[in-house]
């Protein structure tokens, strides 16, 4: 590891007076994965800037019109542990209390998590099923696009120079829905996403019938592999359109074989892993909150 | 716990807080790292890139002038070493071979092979500096796996090298087939052909390791008169002191070697790798050096345990195990020296059968040089043959565990290498495990099932020494040699305790440096207890006559009219004289000086040991997962000195070989690249992946021993391969034979991914 400068800025303003310099520059909100790649000689930087010193990159609040607005910086274990969020948003629940680890969810964050763009992370494929947005941010505006187009490969995201991630905003969820998150690690802990699935699932008011399904999987591709399963809409949430659902979505996965898993593996998981979240999505929409 | 005739002890079976457990949970101990002597400065070591490649030159030049540096080393500024064989208590090394695998000379011969070090002022710099060493290579075809490193067309790592076979010849043709051993009794084939059912089986294991917490990491003072000094994490210093000396052709009497505090060793804390580097560092800069490893030199750098490819036929008649054949290949690493020879010899231990043949391979692979790790050589072994008594007892209808109690060994069955047994626990742990509650429970539901399986340890007795001096108080030091790897100093202290009948509190055990007391055999081999326990009998034994003396010059009698007994010294010769060892010890300056007794031993009669595990498994047919339902660990211990040390040492075993059955294995690409050299990607088990484990001890006294203890520490180790493999075939009704059994190769092995 080469020496780097270390910077921590109160506002948004400072930060941009660190920017567009020259400098090999990186953010780090959480320091999960930034820290690590340093140690490790996989990342160099000449000035590193620590974003948790920002009211703004760190708070989070439900808005007038029910959107959750989350800090790019804001520590995971404020978010899953918030009584309100636990019960609107049970989906994200799911992501945020699995990334990084227990001991480290006090520090780690969602934009340090989006920002590192590994197709295994735990946030995405739970935003996009949210159908969450990422507002980006630079000296000359602010920018605001959906999480799936985020990422452009394995560890490459849609950021300029310049640009920094600074609020995830997740929608009002609409009535009879509701979104599961589920991975699969062979551990039980400690431990990087074999393949993943988030579902979202809204019923009609009376029935059964699915009104919307989004469906997006991780680590089965270079980035989150969103599911076309449009042709699910209208039909009965039920075993059978569960199976589809599964089939579609082992149909959409690309995996590689890599010391993490094996392509037959996950091909498999994207199947079993979506009916599972799924049948959980259904079963949160059925719940009356 | 079941107890079979025990005498009534004070201090042995209780559980008293051990002596070093508030530095430890404090946070005040010190470890390896932790030593700062003055002018300190710090190492880094250059690795090898390429798993297979000849050194063509180094070039040093750049990195000399890389500000902050003080020194650099390459393989020639060691002494030339020759090729001679030192016992290390658990293994011996050829010190060449010792030599070359802690800087390489004229080949790398696995990735991560040390190559240089570099001491600079700060660790960054050293770190910069390392990297602006050139070295100019000419790559060779690398060979990572048993069966193809035995091919006659296989690159070889040593030309030189021909198979050492038994008798003491060699082949013809060099090979990386460093040595070929069998084992024979009665006659396998023919016992094959009468038997009423034969298995055969060929079982693959991977290279895993040790995964002990804290890395190695050592700090070495070359000083101006000459001696050298070194705090390192090791476990055994007198070990260290001997290897460093031979490596550097320095006199035993120039090293001092304090032993830190460790933090896990399982048998790789033996060798040495950073010492002599340090220590010539520390030369060249006149400075204290320290060298400290990061995770990816500990898997890629140091020792782990032997990938295996095991070949099993085995035959029972009249519901007995009776006659069986094995072909063991285990790989070495890159140097001779893997544990296939304990493989052979604890794999039919549990057993008293007619017909055995064993054929044994040391083979060499471009990987690291395998060291000891906890029972080295027999989990492999036992998850084959453990796997295979299964399906025998299975497919003959017979409860695999009474199919065991039907061809266990006992005390006069003769091992295969024709040695009889002493008194052994086998049947007392088969006969326990059978009426747990945990086996007589049902297990049901779909994808559910419960294995068990049995193992072997020898256990060592080597050489301890210890000092115990009485203080006026009535306190005592107890000075020993053997590194506290599982509570040796609790242990030790309980059984002085229980010899001089005094309180455990007042006796404070000291683990000294190699200028401080006679020589110890390393902490492994599950010898400590058991032998410096010998030398902690014999040195208050020492202590009791010494004060029978002084009582009886007090009393002007004999020292044979003076009896001792619950703590009293007592006069045979008046009734109305008697003193407690508190009163007696504050006497010592009027009556000869000092109080202290010693004993050096080489400790014969360790007594060996059996443990038998029943698991319960549930597999998730959707991801291949399998979730340890529950655990139970039976083990003959020979008398339990501190059981909850016990338990925990059957505990750590237990977990380390849940690990190896389900998740951990070195990953390699074609290269000879390790693809999974961290905690994150090499999969030891979390706090969150075990469940409780039920430790039953069983106490069948140990005949030579004073106080009948067995060793410990490494049986646990030997039985869950198979256990869970066995499990997990009755859950899924598929036989696997290759570890680990992680859901990768559940899924793909059951349903092919459908």
């Amino acid at each position: 590891m080469e020496a780097f400068d270390y910077v921590a800025p109160r506002t948004l303003d400072e930060v941009y007076g660190h920017l567009n310099n020259g400098k090999r520059t990186l953010f780090m909100a959480g320091g999960t994965d930034v820290i690590v790649q340093l140690r490790e000689g996989r990342r160099e930087c000449d000035l590193l800037i620590d974003l948790k010193r920002i009211e703004q990159l760190t708070s989070y609040a439900f808005d007038s019109e029910g959107t959750l607005v989350i800090g790019a910086a804001a520590p995971l274990a404020r978010i899953y542990e918030d009584v309100d969020v636990r019960r609107r948003l049970p989906g994200l629940v799911d992501a945020a209390s699995l990334i990084g680890g227990i001991q480290i969810q006090s520090r780690a964050s969602l934009g340090g998590n989006l920002c590192n763009a590994s197709p295994a992370a735990d946030s995405s494929p739970a935003l996009i099923a949210l159908g969450a947005t990422l507002v980006i941010a630079s000296v000359s505006g602010r920018r605001e696009i959906p999480v799936e187009e985020f990422f452009l490969g394995p560890g490459r995201n849609a950021l300029e120079p310049g640009e920094l991630l600074v609020e995830v905003r997740i929608p009002a969820q609409p009535p009879r829905s509701g979104t599961r998150y589920l991975r699969f690690i062979p551990r039980n802990e400690m431990d990087i996403a074999v393949a993943s699935a988030g579902v979202r699932v809204q019923l009609a008011p009376d029935s059964d019938t699915l009104e919307s399904v989004r469906i997006a999987l991780g680590a089965v591709g270079p980035t989150v592999k969103v599911v076309d399963v449009t042709s699910l809409a209208g039909r009965t949430a039920d075993s059978a359109t569960i199976e589809e659902a599964g089939r579609l979505a082992a149909e959409v996965a690309t995996p590689i074989d890599d010391m993490r898993g094996s392509i037959i593996q996950r091909r498999k998981l994207a199947r079993v892993l979506t009916i599972r979240a799924m049948e959980g999505a259904i079963e949160r929409a059925k719940e009356i909150r | 716990m079941t107890t079979i005739e025990r005498p009534a002890y004070k201090v042995i079976g209780s559980r008293p807080v051990r002596p070093d457990g508030v530095e430890k949970v404090t946070g005040k101990a010190q470890y390896a790292a932790d030593p700062r002597p003055q002018g300190v400065v710090f190492g880094k070591i250059l690795r090898s890139p390429h798993a297979h490649a000849r050194i063509v030159s180094i070039d040093t030049s750049e990195a000399e002038r890389h500000p902050g540096v003080l020194g650099i080393v390459t393989a020639a500024d060691f002494p030339q070493a020759e090729d001679k064989v030192q016992d290390l208590g658990e293994g011996a090394v050829n010190l060449r071979e010792l030599s070359d695998n802690i800087l390489a000379s004229e080949k790398v011969l696995y990735r991560g092979h040390a190559i240089a070090a570099v001491a600079a002022a700060s660790p960054h710099e050293a770190e910069a500096a390392a990297q602006k060493i050139r070295v100019e290579y000419e790559v060779l075809t690398p060979v990572t796996n048993v069966l193809d490193a035995m091919r006659e067309d296989a690159p070889l790592l040593n030309e030189t090298r021909h198979t050492k076979m038994m008798g003491g010849q060699h082949s013809e043709r060099p090979s990386n087939i460093a040595a070929y051993n069998q084992f024979k009794a009665g006659d396998a084939d023919a016992g094959l052909a009468e038997s009423d059912l034969v298995v055969e089986r060929e079982f693959t294991t991977s290279m895993v390791h040790q995964g002990y917490i804290e890395p190695q990491s050592s700090t070495a003072s070359w000083n101006a008169d000459g001696t050298i000094t070194i705090w390192t994490s090791t476990q055994g210093a007198f070990v260290v002191r001997a290897q460093v000396a031979e490596v550097l052709r320095i006199p035993v009497a120039r090293i001092k070697v304090i032993p830190m505090e460790i933090g896990g060793g399982f048998g790789g804390k033996i060798p040495i790798y950073l010492d002599p580097v340090a220590a010539l560092l520390s030369k060249k800069s006149g400075r204290p050096v320290k060298l400290s490893m990061n995770r990816t030199e500990v898997f890629e750098g140091t020792g782990p345990t032997s990938g295996t490819v095991i070949s099993v036929k085995a035959g029972a008649k009249d519901g007995k195990l009776h006659a069986v054949q094995a072909t063991l290949r285990y790989e070495a690493g890159a140097y001779p020296g893997s544990p296939v020879g304990a493989g052979a010899m604890t794999m039919l231990a549990p057993y008293d059968l007619e017909h055995v043949e064993i054929h044994t391979f040391d083979v060499v692979v471009n990987k690291p040089k395998t060291s000891a790790y906890r029972a080295p050589g027999s989990p492999a072994a036992a998850f084959a043959m453990e796997s295979v008594v299964d399906e025998l007892a299975r497919t003959l209808k017979i409860d695999p565990l009474q199919f065991r109690l039907n061809s266990a060994s006992k005390e006069g069955t003769k091992q295969v290498t024709g040695v009889p047994f002493a008194r052994i626990g086998n049947e007392e742990v088969l006969n326990t495990a059978m009426t747990h509650p945990h086996y007589t429970a049902p297990i049901e539901g779909p994808y559910r099932g419960r294995g068990v399986a049995s193992g072997y340890w020898f256990n060592g007795g080597m050489q301890s020494s210890v000092v115990v001096a009485v203080n006026p108080d009535g306190t005592v030091n107890l000075v020993e040699g053997s590194t506290d790897i599982g509570g040796t100093r609790a242990s030790l202290a309980m059984q002085l305790a229980e010899t001089l009948s005094i309180p455990y509190d007042a006796i404070r055990p000291i683990v000294a440096d190699t200028d401080s007391i006679g020589h110890n055999d390393v902490t492994g081999g599950s010898r400590t207890t058991v032998a410096s326990g010998m030398a902690v009998y014999q040195a208050g034994q020492d202590v009791i006559r010494e004060m029978s003396s002084r009582a009886a010059r007090l009393w002007s009698v004999t020292p044979e009219d003076v009896s001792y007994e619950d703590g009293v010294f007592h006069c045979l010769k008046d009734s109305t004289k008697e003193l407690t060892f508190k009163e007696l010890a504050a006497q010592g300056a009027r009556t000869g000086g000092p109080i202290a007794g010693r004993a050096s031993l080489v400790a014969r009669g360790a007594g060996g040991a059996f443990g038998t595990h029943i698991v319960d498994v549930e597999v998730d047919p959707g991801t291949g997962k399998t979730t340890i339902l529950r655990y139970t660990a039976v083990q003959d211990v020979g008398t339990a000195i501190h059981p909850s040390y016990v338990e925990g040492q059957i505990q750590g075993g237990v977990v380390q070989g849940i690990g190896w059955a389900l998740n951990e294995e070195f990953v390699y690409d074609e290269n000879g690249r390790m693809l999974n050299s961290s905690f994150l990607d090499y999969r030891m088990p979390t706090a969150l992946d075990v469940p409780l484990i039920d430790a039953v001890i069983v106490e069948v006294p140990n005949p030579g021993h004073p106080y009948g203890v067995r060793g410990v520490g490494e049986v646990p180790i030997v039985p869950p391969l198979a256990a869970i493999a066995n499990a997990v075939a009755d859950a899924t009704g598929h036989r696997f034979t290759q570890l680990p059994l992680s859901p990768r190769r559940l899924i793909e092995e059951l349903d092919g991914g459908d």
